[in-house]
């Protein structure tokens, strides 16, 4: 089956396997190979060539939402070096870093129990330099230091973090329904 | 000497050969077909110049089928056999259109989707949307090949954004029996964004807010770098211009004083008033003549202002879902770029104002508001035949509107694709044996964005066999979804260590309504929502619970107050409030609660007179004693 028959992400756009990459080109890249392989330029082929291209523009949809996303991108750097940072079960977090996820928690909270739509715009920005901190951090790691080890833990941190963006948004939003109607 | 002229391999070696291909809006109301013809997309008329053709099919005794105005003309004197409205019941069954008691038709249910009894013999809405997909493309044939002997390449077909993979297959399989070549199904509001050019150079959010004849959508999408993100859908079903004829009618009715009117003459009043209506969309005031079969004769003024007063509540109610449109997508007036008009019922002014202050700009309006789905689809068309040189061709990378997933433990939906991918697309995921020596495993595809199965709709069930015998747990079952570009869905599923396979084409168990559809969009949006509605409906069914209890104990103690009817009366009351406990609409119960206290009210008060009487005769007997 055409899925498990996997092209390297990077070759696919033609680009190297680095975590810091130009989103513009990357997005260039998807489209300058989409508008050649999406099944929109075969509606008229071969049932194969249709097939084919069905899976080419499977793929380089997968492709790309994997790469143009840094969490995704840099768990993807890290499974070509053999390392899975989601199925790494055997290290558990630093303990400074599951007291400040429970602070997150605790300040999330806080700020919806209270209806404080401002705090949580703070928590939001706050979050955002976090998230920014971590990319550049795990970028240093895996482009320039070939610290695998670390941005695997970093990737893990990530994962946490997006989390805690997700409840803001969810906190929000019912925030924003409550008064909405 | 002659240089031999060579073609790059793969060129096409007739490079202006002009392929023919169409655009076709399928409609609820009215259905066209549009081509592009020299560069520009032209929709195509029948032989009295008619570019709408109504979406209606008579079917006859003699097995004979008439389409469009031939249709509508025996509509009144055989409704039975004259189906309307044929797109509500793609792709459904009989439970999942609402209101289908209103409709006039024998329907019969049937697995997937329901089917009508007409003279003709047994119809599923798939056949009756081909008898209007064949007029369109006779039409099309004879207006573009006539007696020169070239061949239609294919087809666009347009399905509204919310369209669910059963509804998609439902109108690709009508096409298909129409004997068309689908290149493409495409959203209606994409196509609407494609005809206003907003493919490749336009980047950011576009309303698109169509109003029909019976239907209303509002459409936001998010465009960026030739991706059409559907951001948020909305609308109400059961409101179009056909709602502002009714008030025109009505207010002349009451002007005119007229009573019980023939059904002729209210056909024929219904007809002058739209004329009316489209008349003061240009004019500030219009007069509405008519001779009625009884020998009165109506001469009415009306002015545009009144008009619009009439039907002011009309266009607000287009407004809220509108509203609630851009908060499901998490955006504001001001984040919206344009806002595309379509729809004939968008012509009124007060629409456009309306909408104008909403979006606080003016929308985009320059091309006919009937037309321009239709002329999106066959630029789309055009652009798949390959009628356009590479260099001005445009992508269009659409997403699918609902996550698709499985059923899992507890009913519970593991999400395998989520909304808003970008399509094609495939996800594979792996799921294991639930018992030792496990031999089988059923796989329930759903589509939805909540995360139980039951608020979900259900697209397929299946079964893998012939899994070895492992422990629990041992076995590695792979199940991908594949998802194409119309956005059609298939499933296979396979066993890794031992290779057995078992694949399908997706075909619907059963439907939704689009109510429902666009209800489980905001559903997502609204997780928090879904505690407060859990706790309200366990507060009333809890209250549901005491308020029987109580009545029943009552009436046991004291029967003897109440007539034979109010007893009665009472039990069917209870009897309808356990009937709703039982369901989760916290509405219904607590209004069934108020009813219950009502029809108890008199039983209680004469309880209390006993009560009271009891209690004073125990005193007294006391005092007497003392």
């Amino acid at each position: 089956m055409a899925l498990e028959l996997q092209l390297d992400y990077f070759d696919m756009f033609g680009l190297p396997a680095r975590f810091s990459l130009d989103d513009e080109e990357l997005g260039r890249a998807y489209r300058d190979l989409q508008a050649v392989v999406h099944p929109d330029r075969f509606v008229n082929a071969s049932d194969a060539e249709r097939r084919v291209s069905m899976q080419q523009a499977t793929q380089l949809n997968e492709a790309y939402r994997t790469l143009k996303d840094p969490v995704r991108r840099a768990a993807y750097l890290l499974r070509r070096q053999g390392i899975d940072p989601e199925l790494d079960t055997n290290t558990s977090m630093p303990t400074a870093f599951l007291m400040e996820q429970m602070e997150w928690r605790e300040a999330i909270e806080a700020a919806s129990g209270s209806a404080d739509s401002r705090e949580l715009d703070q928590l939001s920005c706050r979050l955002g330099g976090e998230l920014r901190r971590m990319y550049a951090q795990v970028g240093q790691q895996i482009d320039e230091r070939g610290d695998f080890a670390g941005a695997a833990e970093t990737v893990r941190k990530l994962m946490f973090l997006e989390k805690v963006s997700d409840q803001i948004g969810d906190a929000m939003e019912s925030l924003e329904e409550g008064t909405g109607d | 000497m002659a240089l031999l002229q060579i073609a790059e391999p793969g060129e096409s070696t007739a490079p202006h050969e002009h392929r023919l291909a169409i655009g076709i809006d399928l409609g609820t109301t009215n259905s066209l077909v549009a081509t592009v013809r020299n560069g520009i997309a032209v929709v195509l008329n029948d032989h009295d110049g008619h570019s709408l053709l109504p979406s209606v099919v008579a079917y006859t005794k003699t097995g004979d089928v008439k389409v469009g105005f031939g249709a509508q003309a025996v509509q009144s004197r055989d409704p039975k056999n004259t189906i309307v409205s044929v797109k509500r019941f793609m792709g459904r069954g009989i439970k999942d259109v609402a209101h289908i008691e209103n409709c006039p038709y024998d329907f019969v249910d049937a697995p997937g989707m329901l089917k009508i009894r007409t003279a003709a013999g047994m119809k599923s809405p798939v056949e009756v949307s081909a008898e209007i997909l064949k007029a369109l493309r006779s039409l099309a044939e004879e207006a573009l090949i006539g007696n020169s002997g070239g061949k239609l390449v294919g087809a666009v077909v347009t399905v509204p954004a919310y369209f669910d993979d059963a509804q998609r297959q439902a109108t690709k399989d009508a096409a298909r029996l129409a004997g068309l070549n689908v290149l493409r199904l495409l959203n209606e509001p994409t196509a609407a964004a494609i005809a206003y050019g907003l493919d490749n150079a336009a980047e950011g959010v576009y309303a698109i807010y169509d109003l029909g004849g019976g239907t209303f959508d509002i459409s936001v999408l998010r465009l960026s770098r030739g991706v059409f993100e559907v951001l948020a859908t909305n609308g109400d079903a059961a409101l179009g211009g056909d709602d502002f004829d009714h008030r025109l009618y009505c207010w002349v009715v009451e002007k005119a004083g007229l009573s019980l009117l023939s059904p002729g003459d209210t056909s024929a009043l219904l007809v002058k008033v739209r004329e009316t209506k489209e008349f003061l969309s240009a004019h500030t005031e219009a007069r509405i003549t008519a001779a009625l079969s009884g020998g009165q004769t109506i001469d009415l003024a009306v002015t545009q202002l009144e008009f619009w007063e009439m039907t002011r509540n009309l266009v607000a109610k287009t407004l809220a879902p509108t509203r609630k449109a851009m908060r499901d997508a998490g955006l504001t007036a001001q984040d919206v770029k344009g806002v595309v008009m379509v729809g004939g019922a968008t012509r009124m002014p007060h629409v456009q104002q309306a909408v104008a202050e909403l979006f606080r700009q003016a929308p985009l309006n320059n091309l006919d508001p009937d037309k321009v789905v239709a002329l999106g689809a066959a630029m789309q068309a055009n652009v798949l035949a390959g009628n356009r040189s590479r260099e001005d061709e445009w992508l269009l990378l659409d997403v699918i509107p609902l996550s698709l997933g499985i059923e899992t433990m507890g009913g519970l939906v593991e999400r395998i694709i989520p909304r808003n991918s970008t399509i094609p697309v495939a996800r594979a995921q792996e799921f294991t044996t639930f018992r030792d020596g496990q031999t089988a495993m059923s796989v329930h595809v759903v589509q939805g964005d909540r995360d139980l199965v039951s608020d979900c709709r259900s697209l397929a069930r299946f079964e893998l066999r012939g899994i070895p015998p492992m422990t629990a747990g041992a076995a590695r079952i792979r199940v991908t979804f594949q998802v194409d570009a119309d956005g059609l869905l298939s499933v296979s599923a396979r066993e890794a260590t031992s290779g057995v396979e078992a694949s399908v084409t997706v075909k619907p168990s059963y439907g939704l309504t689009d109510d429902q559809i666009t209800q489980m969009l905001k559903d997502s949006y609204e997780h928090a929502r879904d505690d407060v509605h859990a706790r309200a409906l366990r507060e009333q069914q809890v209250e549901a619970e005491r308020m029987s209890e109580a009545t029943q104990a009552a009436l046991r103690e004291d029967a003897d107050l109440l007539g034979l009817e109010e007893a009665e009366t009472i039990m069917a009351e209870l009897e309808t409030l356990k009937r709703l406990a039982a369901g989760t609409d916290h509405r219904a119960i607590k209004l069934q609660i108020d009813a219950v206290n009502r029809v108890t009210e008199p039983f209680a008060t004469r309880r209390m007179d006993r009560s009271v009487r009891r209690a004073l005769a125990g005193r007294s007997v006391a005092s007497i004693g003392s």
